[in-house]
């Protein structure tokens, strides 16, 4: 009996590797102080009611970012223990079976769990502010995703001290991810995981998709919405069209964990082909929807730094809409060797290689607004600059790999993972750090240190240089991806040396980051225009931070970067816009239910992950639950009357 | 914050809700949008299920399992249903609450028929041994009809809370929007089952 109990708590609490103990010793002491800081500064009330429970875009966005950058530095350690075991031949600094666990949860975790969040949490920080509007179109829905999200993140993370990681790659190919090849519950934590935050994000394609086509200030046509907005829209035309695939792929694969179905397995005629099909139905459109806002945020900043309109507005919007469809119909180009025949690889490979002309047309967009701008180079434009010609290699190569032959060459070895790092580094990561420090001082009414994000820039910039430029390399030379050493005798030391200094030079990189927030928070350059960037839409022409109602008045808008417009006629002399009178304010009453149903969607994914019904029943009546109630509430809004606009306005604009 | 709560509260309710016709338009469009994505999750149920529906690893086919009396029975009380729930929007739209609340119990009781025969026919096929462990052709002959209904049981849960709210409420532009959503739900329903009748049960037996 007690031995019995032994052996079970050692597999559940997973024992015997020391970074993992290191691991359990952090999680501990983080816990401990984070509840010691709050009971001792009283703010657990605070952090509930203006927190946990809000459905304001703007605090939701904030938790998301929040969120992200930890998953950035715990999927960033995770690349630097793989960079630290392959610094030398037979190093002995993980094992086999860790390696895997390690690359695995380090794709899962950049891709869903840092990516996205970060996106979302640009999304709702700037949509609503560069249309006009006071809010999205679901608040409730929008704090329902953001926690689906968040615990699905913490459920997927927990695996590495409770019950062992998923170990089959961040795709979890069957026959790999079937019970037959992992017995553990790593891959039951993998479909959990993402399977709730995967709900979340579907959620929030829908609400945005709304939000843009319905909920546009008076005026602001098609042709005169900014262009991160459009490019939020074409991803989230991609989400809704690819995550109901995800949401299938994850559960038949559960249905044949859970319950011995046979649809990927070897036996009873299942057939792992099709989930390889179904998981690059979701997984190709999904590169293309973390992207597309990268490139909608390349836009504004080059707008607003060269100071000039964007060139080729319409060329713009017909790119992206036409990737945000056309990412559909190249998700075969993943398995160009898994012998799909030469027509099927030819149709692939076309595709692939069309998809490649509208993003070059935007890259030259890009170029000729700078061309005779006068450019100012701050930090969100070093990493616009800096993204182009990453993200030019990034995309020859790709091209490279989508010739079907040639791929036979290139398939799953280094030259990929450079390639795939190349643009979802240089494209997607230097994009949303762009944002970020775009949008900062609209979240939180100060900039962030100029000299420190130079810094940060430079070094996260060369480190990827000096990191994956070798991989391509390498990977010619015959490395193969997902090895976890190798000998002397490969010759592929030196290279993946180089390769190393520079993934520690990217963690340098974040570390600057890390206190640029810090110094900025401290030494904060506060933004008491509104305006810090000389910027073109919206969001800028309010309060920073942006009030809880976003706009006193609604505006009404005339022209396409109608806030660069406005101050151009108020410096010609000329009269503003007149602006309506204020009348109260329609507000989403904040809910607790979001947070609650998502906990209980944990409690589900957690039993169901243990194969314990006791804990999964009762989690879903949770579920159930939560939904009536929130069906049954019809107490759900209230208005801001006038005068405490008056107060609220007089307030924000006290600086001015 | 909560200061501001309670001032507004006695504006909102006096203050009447022009915003509210807006607000109830946009989530009818958002509904929209979800069926979309409903629509693609059935897509991809319905490849999966005509990859594998030859896969019967030398058990029994659609041929030899399904009975084809029972489901075009099934089919029936759908397509029925689906026709008191647009009789239930009729009356509604006559201010006929009492009407309204009828032809939505009816559709229920309608709906609930249907969610019978279907669990009826999957323990038959159980007892007799044949389960989705028994073949690929059956895992997604399972997971796909079984989807199906798991959206219908959760359609009649639902309107079975919104008949106990038009009771309390009556008809006003919330439950006015609630009634036209479950509606919606139900004729899409209603329209993926004619695809799982034709291309599970008719192709499986013809």
């Amino acid at each position: 009996m007690i031995d019995q109990i032994k052996d079970f708590a050692s597999w559940f609490f997973v024992t015997g590797d020391p970074l993992i103990y290191g691991a359990d010793v952090a999680i501990v002491l983080t816990m401990a102080a984070i509840v010691i800081v709050l009971t001792y500064f009283k703010k657990w009330g605070w952090l509930w009611r203006e927190w946990l429970t809000t459905v304001d875009h703007k605090r939701v966005g904030i938790m998301y970012i929040i969120a992200s950058l930890l998953m950035l530095f715990r999927g960033g350690v995770d690349a630097l223990m793989m960079r630290t075991q392959l610094a030398f031949p037979d190093m002995k600094f993980l094992s086999p079976e860790h390696y895997n666990e390690v690359f695995t949860t380090h794709g899962v975790i950049m891709i869903l769990f840092m990516a996205m969040p970060l996106m979302f949490g640009l999304f709702n920080i700037a949509v609503p502010l560069q249309i006009g509007a006071r809010d999205v179109a679901f608040p409730f829905l929008n704090s329902l995703s953001f926690w689906l999200f968040f615990f699905g993140a913490m459920l997927f993370n927990m695996s590495f001290v409770i019950g062992g990681s998923a170990n089959a790659g961040w795709l979890s190919y069957p026959p790999l991810s079937e019970l037959t090849g992992s017995p553990g519950v790593g891959e039951d934590f993998y479909i959990w995981g993402v399977q709730i935050s995967g709900i979340g994000s579907l959620m929030t394609g829908i609400n945005f998709i709304v939000t843009i086509v319905k909920m546009r200030a008076p005026g602001m046509t098609w042709s005169k919405v900014p262009m991160f907005t459009w490019s939020v829209l074409s991803s989230c035309i991609a989400i809704i069209v690819a995550f109901p695939v995800l949401t299938v792929t994850l559960a038949l694969l559960f249905l044949d964990r859970f319950l011995g179905a046979h649809f990927f397995t070897m036996d009873g005629g299942g057939n792992a082909m099709m989930y390889v099909n179904l998981i690059w139905m979701w997984g190709h459109p999904e590169v293309y929807i973390v992207v597309l806002p990268a490139f909608g945020i390349f836009s504004e900043i080059v707008a607003t730094f060269s100071k000039k309109r964007l060139f080729g507005y319409g060329s713009m919007v017909f790119a992206m809409i036409s990737i945000s469809l056309m990412a559909y119909f190249t998700w075969l180009h993943h398995f160009f060797t898994m012998g799909s025949g030469a027509d099927v690889n030819l149709f692939f490979a076309i595709t692939t290689m069309i998809i490649a002309i509208p993003t070059g047309v935007k890259i030259f967009n890009w170029l000729f607004t700078m061309y005779r701008g006068r450019i100012t180079i701050t930090t969100p434009m070093l990493w616009t600059i800096g993204f182009i010609p990453c993200f030019v290699i990034g995309g020859m190569t790709g091209v490279m790999l989508s010739v079907a032959p040639a791929d036979f060459q290139f398939h799953n070895s280094y030259f990929l993972i450079a390639h795939f790092h190349q643009v979802l580094i240089g494209g997607v990561a230097f994009g949303y750090f762009a944002g970020l420090s775009y949008w900062w001082p609209k979240m939180f009414g100060f900039k962030l240190n100029e000299t420190i994000g130079k810094w940060a820039f430079w070094t996260w910039n060369i480190g990827f240089y000096v990191c994956f430029m070798p991989q391509y390399v390498v990977g010619l030379d015959g490395m193969t991806r997902r090895v976890s050493s190798y000998g002397w005798d490969t010759g592929w030391w030196a290279l993946n040396f180089i390769s190393t200094i520079g993934g520690f030079l990217m963690g340098l990189g974040f570390l600057f980051q890390v206190w640029q927030i810090a110094h900025s928070i401290k030494f904060m350059e506060k933004d008491t225009t509104g305006d810090p960037w000389g910027a073109r839409t919206l969001e800028w022409s309010i309060p920073s931070p942006a009030p809880m109602y976003n706009f006193a008045m609604t505006p009404i808008v005339t022209d396409r970067d109608d806030w660069w417009e406005e101050k151009e006629r108020i410096a010609a002399g000329k009269a503003p816009k007149a602006k309506p009178e204020l009348e109260p304010i329609h507000m989403p009453k904040n809910s607790p239910l979001p947070f609650i149903q998502s906990i209980c969607w944990f409690i589900v994914g957690f039993g169901l992950v243990f194969h314990w019904l006791w804990i999964a029943i009762p989690g879903f009546i949770g579920v159930a639950a939560t939904m009536l109630a929130h069906s049954f509430n019809y107490d759900t809004d209230y208005y801001i009357p006038v005068d405490e606009i008056k107060r609220m306005e007089a307030e924000a604009r006290g600086g001015v | 914050m909560a200061q501001t709560h309670n001032r507004s509260q006695a504006l909102a309710h006096a203050g009447g809700h022009e915003g509210h016709h807006d607000l109830e338009e946009l989530r009818k469009f958002g509904f929209w949008i979800f069926l979309i994505t409903d629509c693609i999750l059935f897509s991809a149920l319905f490849a999966t299920y005509l990859v594998l529906h030859e896969n019967t690893a030398g058990g029994p086919g659609a041929k030899e399992l399904f009975e084809m009396p029972g489901v075009i029975a099934e089919t029936f009380i759908l397509l029925t249903s689906s026709f008191t729930s647009g009789l239930a929007v009729l009356a509604m739209n006559a201010g006929n609450r009492k009407g309204l609340i009828f032809w939505l119990i009816v559709t229920v009781l309608l709906g609930a028929c249907f969610i019978g025969m279907e669990v009826t026919e999957f323990s038959k096929l159980v007892s007799e041994g044949h389960t989705i462990y028994s073949s690929a052709f059956l895992s997604g002959f399972f997971t796909l009809v079984g989807t199906h209904g798991l959206h219908v049981s959760l359609g009649i849960c639902w309107i079975t809370a919104l008949i106990i709210q038009l009771t309390r409420r009556g008809i006003t532009p919330v439950t006015r929007r609630k009634v036209h959503i479950t509606s919606l739900y139900w004729h899409f329903l209603d329209a993926v089952w004619i695809f799982v009748f034709t291309f599970v049960y008719l192709m499986g037996v013809m």
